[in-house]
């Protein structure tokens, strides 16, 4: 006879295969398999272990990329912002010193952190990935258990390979049905967490799962899982299946051969047994979904596209009601309207969330031998310079030039505004990326999150528009 | 790390729900390889005007703010990015507590790695707090207890562990690196599954 065993979810095995330690007085040590550094969340960290003469303890599973503080200009142009160049070289100093591999400016494979690990095959099924970066939970669209960390635990990390965490509670999020024409996974995850709130998953991961997610790409899982943090959730993960398996097969560090076969026996281990129980749970018809636009201060504050910006009077809560208040103060916009139609100054498409070659192509679906409007300025950034080049083989790139958008280098750019990409203040964007928090793109910047078909018609248009007239 | 036993002192409140890391602390300040001199652009775009004169109405501003090392706050504070640099500010600034209904959950581990309390109290508590703003409130660690100027005494959660290392000062890492042992043994067990340097 077989012992029972409990049924554990996804998130219960990754966390088991990964306890270093217990003890009933601490939190418990668990093991990283995969750690990701850049330039805006490691110096503080190196200078830690310098300070304590130590070492990095994993070389090997350490890997270093610059993508924050960027520049997205012809590669070979100096960082004209003086700090951001001391910034990017303290990186380049920081990995020669300690012997961590690097991707710099000026690598081919450079790009934004989230998007070259799995590129390369570094994110794995089953895996521990942390960054010091919220959006670490993107690789948990290959069924990792994904999360971001302070600089504190960076210098843990870089000495120990191992991390003091709780057990985050477990959170289904099941969707089912088939999207409708026009409608996409950066809708999806906007529908979620316009349902449950900026801290609706504060304390959980998040598993995604029915019908829906299965019949979407890998690219688009990293869309979704990407925006967990935003639902206040630090990780956010689907389980691996064929479609992970066919996206790993043959990246650079994937492996190979027997232990490709290895490795794809253990990945199917991972899903979620029968009967194992969520902390919570909670349903989204995926058929019933329009696409979704942002109108105010955090990414809770969604609705679909033709919906009505909501109006404070209408809301009971008094501490809602001041937040919404304040939120169309800042964006200036009057409650009761749609947002269907308001001008935009910039559409941005890009970020870890929405840089993928096939959102590229999505955009340039929508683009192609259309113009952008005059009063638009649009930037397309590719989110590594492997996508730029597939892009390029494709002739992406002439789509977006002869549209009259801009086609730049890789890296984060507008979505954090840290490398000189960034709105003026009070102009608008229609922004593929994750976050629309007070001058997030830029000092007095207001963002409208979408997805890049929304953002693409939009910059036809020159106001926020349906992408379903579009198609 | 400096050991944390207890506050007292009067709060500085703003009160808004979800106060992101964003307005925390820009993130064009992020472009810093220091730890240190972020206390002037704590709030930055919400204390100063553009052209950088102190807005004369934020609270950060205001003379019976000066001094203060409790911030209350809204729900959900410290939403948004992983970044350390807003418990780097917000302590280099001068507080060492924030009171709220919730916290996000990076930035509650980041506080605590940075001897900045988060205190997390009712809706009820919270209330009260807001309609007496100029309290002088107590925090006490050991007790986990919050103290009102009326006298009445709130007990608040805080990771046994979190508040082991404050009181005494542990250093977190080099309570791993106590674990050399297990870690080497996970480590033998374990087979790299990948090699970045390959």
């Amino acid at each position: 006879m077989t012992p029972s065993i409990k049924p554990r979810t996804i998130i219960e095995k990754i966390w088991d295969n990964h306890v270093v330690a217990e003890r009933p007085d601490a939190p418990t040590l668990v093991y990283i398999d995969l750690h990701l550094v850049h330039e805006v969340t490691s110096p503080q960290a190196f200078d830690g272990l310098r300070a304590r003469g130590l070492k990095v303890r994993r070389r090997d599973l350490t890997i270093a990329t610059t993508d924050h503080s960027t520049p997205t200009t012809p590669r070979g142009l100096p960082i004209v912002d003086e700090i951001a160049a001391a910034q990017v070289e303290r990186l380049i100093h920081n990995c020669a010193h300690f012997g961590i591999h690097c991707y710099p400016l000026g690598s081919e494979k450079q790009g934004i952190v989230h998007v070259i690990g799995p590129e390369l095959g570094l994110t794995q099924p089953g895996m521990t990935v942390v960054c010091g970066d919220s959006h670490t939970a993107t690789h948990g669209a290959l069924g990792a258990l994904a999360f971001g960390i302070g600089t504190s635990e960076v210098e843990h990390v870089l000495a120990t390979q191992c991390l003091l965490q709780k057990r985050s509670k477990t959170y289904q999020v099941l969707v089912d049905g088939t999207l409708k024409p026009g409608v996409s996974a950066k809708d999806i995850i906007l529908a979620l967490i316009a349902r449950i709130g900026i801290g609706g998953g504060t304390g959980f991961v998040f598993e995604y799962c029915g019908s829906a997610i299965r019949a979407l790409s890998m690219e688009e899982r990293m869309t979704i899982c990407n925006m967990s943090i935003e639902g206040g959730a630090r990780a956010g993960l689907v389980a691996p299946d064929d479609t992970t398996f066919q996206y790993v097969a043959g990246r650079q560090y994937a492996p190979k051969d027997a232990q490709w076969d290895e490795a794809v026996a253990r990945w199917r281990h991972l899903p979620t047994d029968d009967g194992a129980i969520y902390d919570k749970s909670i349903t989204i018809d995926a058929s019933s979904l329009e696409p979704m636009i942002t109108f105010g201060t955090n990414p809770g504050m969604g609705i679909p596209i033709r919906a009505a910006v909501p109006n404070p009077s209408d809301i009971y809560d008094p501490v809602e009601r001041a937040s919404l208040t304040r939120a169309l103060a800042y964006m200036d916009l009057s409650p009761g309207k749609p947002l269907l139609g308001h001008p935009v100054n910039v559409v941005f498409i890009g970020s870890c969330t929405n840089s993928r070659i096939s959102d590229l192509r999505t955009a340039a679906s929508i683009l192609r031998g259309r113009k952008v409007h005059p009063n638009v300025r649009v930037m397309v950034v590719p989110g590594s310079q492997q996508v730029k080049e597939q892009a390029q083989a494709e002739g992406l790139d002439r789509v977006f030039l002869d549209a009259g958008a801009d086609w730049r280098e890789a890296g984060c750019s507008m979505c954090i505004a840290m490398n000189g990409d960034q709105l003026e203040p009070g102009e608008y964007s229609v922004s593929t990326s994750n976050r629309n928090f007070e001058g997030r793109q830029g000092k007095g910047g207001r963002t409208f999150l979408a997805s890049p078909l929304t953002a693409a018609a939009s910059a036809i248009a020159g106001k926020v528009s349906d992408v379903r007239e579009f198609l | 790390m400096p050991k944390l036993t207890s506050i007292e002192s009067r709060m500085v409140v703003i009160p808004h729900d979800n106060i992101d890391t964003d307005q925390i602390i820009p993130a064009r300040f992020l472009k810093t390889t220091s730890k240190h001199g972020l206390g002037d652009q704590l709030f930055c775009d919400w204390r100063y005007h553009p052209h950088g004169a102190p807005k004369e109405d934020f609270v950060l501003n205001k003379p019976e703010s000066q001094g203060c090392q409790i911030l209350l706050a809204g729900d959900n504070f410290g939403c948004g990015s992983s970044r350390e640099h807003a418990p780097w500010a917000l302590t280099q600034y001068g507080f060492s507590a924030v009171i709220s209904t919730s916290f996000a959950d990076i930035f509650k581990n980041n506080s605590l790695k940075n001897a900045l309390l988060p205190i997390v109290v009712p809706p009820d508590v919270h209330d009260e707090l807001l309609e007496n703003p100029d309290e002088i409130v107590k925090i006490d660690l050991a007790s986990q207890t919050l103290t009102l100027s009326s006298g009445r005494q709130v007990e608040f959660p805080i990771d046994s562990f979190a508040k082991l290392c404050l009181l005494e000062g542990i250093d977190e890492l080099g309570y791993i690196q106590q674990h050399e042992p297990d870690i080497a043994a996970f480590e033998a067990a374990h087979p790299a599954l990948i090699d970045t340097r390959a």
